[in-house]
């Protein structure tokens, strides 16, 4: 029973995922693609509780779900999607596509059979993730300060970008 | 209560039962709470509200429920089927689910997350979701506009409620919302006293995340009809309607959790105050008397004996609240529904005597207002807490 | 740095045009607005009206004078006594008759009640369109009183026909006097009690202030009359400029305000009000004794000619304009409606402003359909 229930809750996860992950793709309306990716989040976010790290779950859910997607389907209503998906798509190059491709499905091939014993399934942490918002706090604010702060940088800059593209001219 | 359970379900029995019964009793009580706006609304505009469906309107909720489960179920034409049924379920599921977190006593079998504070937070976000599909969904250009309105007022002010949750969380210690009033009682304060514009910005950003007034411009008649849920009628509106009150709710309690002390009563570590233990008892005993007096005034034999038989319940709860043992076990609910009820009322009566703010104004209180001060805030608290240290 | 992009949606054109009414909870009636928009912004409005004309005019020409009395009231019908002394002022003057003075009194003492109730209607409205639910059943509280006196003296509470063209036809009625001066004493603390309501209210003040300026030479290259012409700060008022009734002999001020916006016109008309309930006590303590009907034929045949009389009605300049054939009945009555020409401004005050502060601009100039259409 012990182990078992885990596993179920993996598979079921992972079903779930696979298959929202699916239909997001092949979804005709968008707002149907932005739905389903909302369920792929939900079973990611369940993954990461499945590891006992609920902090990152919680955000995963805030973060994710409740600005990204909403973001998402924010552009996806304001935007006129008929005339863009009237556009042509794709652009000729089919040749270096489909050998681009197959560089990556090979180099993926190489390293899933090297690191084929290194395959397991993930046991809950039981403990090195425990307590896990100061443990994530401690890792974000006092080992890795300097790339945290990178990051915001980062962001900050793209904010400003996004303003200064999308602002009116105030004639 | 001690049954025996096999020990595989036995951590799970009790929430769940719990959960069960919010789930039945949640929905009328949200019905109660309507009553409560009309009856607090009649009274700030010098009038008397529903009267007519039991005594002073007590049964009022009861008949709009039956009403809106009754009437015809309108699915216009051109809706995409789907989003448009399941807007309205994400909104209620993530409320009810958010409600179910909510400690409102020690002795209720609320699981203890421990990241409890910031899980119901993520769940708000996720009910957003339901607004502006239930407006897209309507295929129609007065709800489109009202979801967007709603969804990116509703996103900004989240940002100065986190501030200023954060705020209270950094005087807390922890993001478990038992901890948090356990927190409360070791120290002895109500982290109210130690975050008061933490807790003007939560209540201001909380009246924006309800979109209630005087923020309630994307639900206003007078400019967009009713915003998102122009279009949903009957069951669905109900359900609409049913979440909008449990967030007030949910908001509400993350208020009285974080800053107003949860279950405790007023001064808990105060030995002297203890008679306050008392406060329950006396409080629903006058409620009884109150409601025997207004028996006494009704026209109709039939409103005679529904206030008098409300008066004599809450009169016989009171002194059953005497009896051994019961008291410790109801008090906390007692303060916690007290404390909420407050909130409650304070929603209504801002509702009622502001007007309400433009669109472009509302952003802009929210975006250079708000959030630059309960950043400042958290920075203040940070400081102030090193230095105390 | 926006390029258009070719994906040109309905949402982000360049102008948009949105239909508002006529059946909208804030048109005050059956008025029908078509705003050109670019994003939020207006960038004109038009005004399709109509919905609610009857052809008042053309009835006046197949009904004797005194029968057409009636019909006038049902044009501004919140303010129907004012509507009633315009016309029985201008037949009087068409027929070279007068009021007798006790009828003059009572006719200013009821119709400044009206203007009362009629500026309590248009806040109730005005602070709704806002947001604010509460001060309307205050206002309509208040209203109560004096519709109550109104139904006491003539039976009517809003299309009364008080008035007949020579005098008055009903004595007023045991205790008309005290009434009016229990109301006199009961209205002002509750006008300060609106006041505190909204004109300290700070959201209040950011709806108004600044919403809707019309400036005073545009208000007067407009025509513009009434509480939105003086709140644009021109000090004219009929009611000193051209006194009818028995204005001259009382005193009183007019308020006007200095900008000429949302926020004037509210100030105007609240201190209208207080001025208002001065003047019914100056008349109520001065009430003459006589008769209360002048020498007016039986069969009113005037001589032909033709007259304009207008009166500081509510909404502003009213004016009659009747032609004369000689006949017992008139050739024409033209109505020169305040409401009707002040919403002319409407384009101008909603220039440059945000769809929600159009829902402000049309509540502030205070319009009714009945008087718009006719």
């Amino acid at each position: 029973m012990q182990t078992v229930l885990p596993n179920f809750f993996f598979y079921l996860l992972a079903a779930i995922i696979l298959f929202s992950a699916f239909l997001t793709i092949t979804r005709r309306s968008a707002v149907h693609s932005a739905i389903w990716l909302v369920i792929t989040l939900l079973g990611v976010a369940g993954l990461y509780l499945h590891l006992e790290a609920e902090f990152l779950a919680a955000v995963q859910v805030l973060v994710y779900i409740g600005g990204i997607t909403v973001l998402f389907l924010f552009v996806i209503m304001l935007v006129n999607l008929d005339e863009a998906a009237k556009e042509r798509q794709f652009n000729r190059h089919w040749a270096l596509a489909m050998i681009c491709a197959g560089v990556l499905l090979l180099e993926l091939v190489f390293f899933i059979a090297k690191g084929e014993q290194a395959f397991y399934f993930a046991e809950p942490a039981g403990g090195t993730l425990q307590p896990n918002t100061q443990l994530i706090a401690y890792a974000l604010y006092r080992d890795y300060m300097l790339p945290f702060e990178l990051a915001s940088l980062l962001l900050l800059v793209a904010m400003i970008g996004a303003v200064v593209m999308a602002k009116k001219d105030l004639t | 209560m001690q049954i025996p359970l096999p020990p595989a379900i036995a951590p799970y029995f009790w929430p769940v039962v719990y959960g069960v019964i919010l789930l039945a009793v949640f929905p009328l009580a949200a019905g109660y709470i309507v009553l409560l706006e009309r009856k607090v609304m009649a009274d700030i505009q010098a009038r008397l509200g529903p009267m007519r469906v039991g005594p002073h309107g007590l049964l009022q909720p009861i008949a709009d429920a039956v009403k809106l489960l009754l009437k015809e179920d309108i699915i216009p034409e051109l809706t995409d089927k789907w989003v448009f049924w399941i807007s309205p379920i994400i909104s209620v599921v993530t409320a009810l689910v958010a409600l179910f977190l909510i400690p409102m006593s020690d002795k209720l079998p609320v699981p203890d997350l421990n990241i409890g504070l910031l899980f119901i937070l993520s769940l708000t976000s996720v009910g957003i979701l339901g607004i502006i599909l239930g407006g897209w969904s309507s295929n129609s250009h007065y709800p489109l506009l009202g979801a967007l309105r709603s969804t990116a007022q509703l996103v900004s002010y989240e940002v100065a409620l986190g501030f200023a949750i954060v705020g209270g969380l950094m005087v807390a210690g922890t993001l478990s919302m038992q901890e948090m009033v356990r927190n409360q009682l070791a120290q002895g304060v109500w982290f109210v006293f130690y975050q008061p514009v933490a807790f003007l910005i939560y209540f201001i950003a909380a009246l924006a995340e309800t979109n209630r007034a005087p923020f309630d411009m994307p639900e206003a008649e007078s400019e967009i009809v009713a915003g998102y849920h122009t279009e949903y009628s009957g069951f669905r509106f109900a359900l609409y309607f049913l979440a909008e009150y449990s967030n007030i709710v949910i908001v509400c309690s993350i208020a009285t959790t974080l800053f107003l002390g949860g279950w405790l009563r007023p001064f808990p570590n105060v030995r002297a105050l203890d008679f306050l233990n008392y406060f329950p008892v006396i409080a629903l005993a006058g409620l009884g008397a109150f409601c025997l007096l207004g028996a006494a005034r009704e026209a109709r034999t039939i409103e005679k004996l529904g206030m008098a038989g409300l008066g004599g319940a809450l009169i016989l709860m009171g002194l059953a609240c005497l009896l051994p043992g019961v008291l410790p076990a109801v008090e906390g609910l007692f303060w916690f529904i007290a404390k909420v009820c407050l909130g409650l009322y304070t929603f209504i009566w801002i509702r009622f005597t502001l007007p309400r703010y433009r669109y472009d104004q509302l952003m802009r209180i929210g975006w250079l207002w708000l959030i630059p001060l309960a950043i400042a805030n958290v920075i203040v608290t940070g400081v102030v807490m090193m230095l105390w240290q | 740095m926006a390029t258009s992009t070719p994906q040109a949606t309905f949402l982000d054109a360049n102008e948009i045009v949105i239909n508002m009414g006529p059946q909208h909870p804030s048109t005050h009636g059956v008025l029908r607005v078509i705003l050109k928009l670019d994003g939020e912004k207006v960038m004109g409005t038009e005004c399709i009206i109509g919905y609610l004309h009857r052809g008042v005019e053309k009835i006046a020409e197949n009904r004797t004078y005194v029968q057409f009395a009636p019909y006038v009231d049902r044009m501004d019908y919140v303010a129907a006594v004012s509507n009633g002394l315009g016309y029985c002022e201008a037949i009087e003057k068409l027929l070279n008759a007068e009021a007798p003075p006790r009828a003059r009194y009572v006719r200013t003492i009821l119709t400044e009640l009206n203007r009362i109730s009629s500026h309590l209607l248009w806040l109730g409205t005005h602070a709704l369109d806002l947001g604010a639910i509460t001060p309307l059943f205050y206002t309509f509280r208040e209203r109560e009183e004096i519709l109550k006196i109104f139904e006491n003296y003539c039976g009517a509470r809003l299309t009364t026909h008080a008035f007949r063209i020579g005098g008055l036809q009903y004595e007023t009625y045991d205790g008309f006097e005290e009434q009016v001066k229990a109301f006199c004493d009961y209205f002002p603390p509750k006008v300060d009690e609106y006041e505190t309501l909204l004109t300290g209210n700070r959201i209040w003040l950011e709806r108004t202030k600044g919403v809707g300026i019309l400036k005073a030479d545009e208000a007067i290259d407009m025509c513009v009359t009434g509480p939105v012409l003086r709140a644009s700060g021109v000090k004219w008022d009929l009611r000193k400029a051209k006194p009818y009734a028995a204005y001259a002999e009382l005193d009183f001020d007019i308020p006007t305000g200095p900008n000429g916006d949302t926020f004037d016109r509210y100030f105007v008309r609240m201190e209208e009000m207080r001025q208002s309930i001065r003047i019914v006590r100056q008349a109520v303590a001065k009430i003459p004794e006589g008769p209360i009907m002048g020498k007016v034929p039986k069969i009113m045949k005037p001589p032909v000619g033709e007259i304009y009389h207008s009166i500081e009605a509510p909404k502003g300049e009213l004016g009659y304009y009747v032609v004369s054939d000689g006949s017992t009945q008139p050739y024409r009555v033209r109505v020169r409606p305040p409401c009707f020409i002040n919403l002319q401004a409407l384009d101008r005050m909603c220039r440059g402003h945000l769809v929600a502060d159009v829902v402000a601009i049309i509540g502030t100039i205070d319009i009714v359909l009945g008087e718009v259409d006719r």
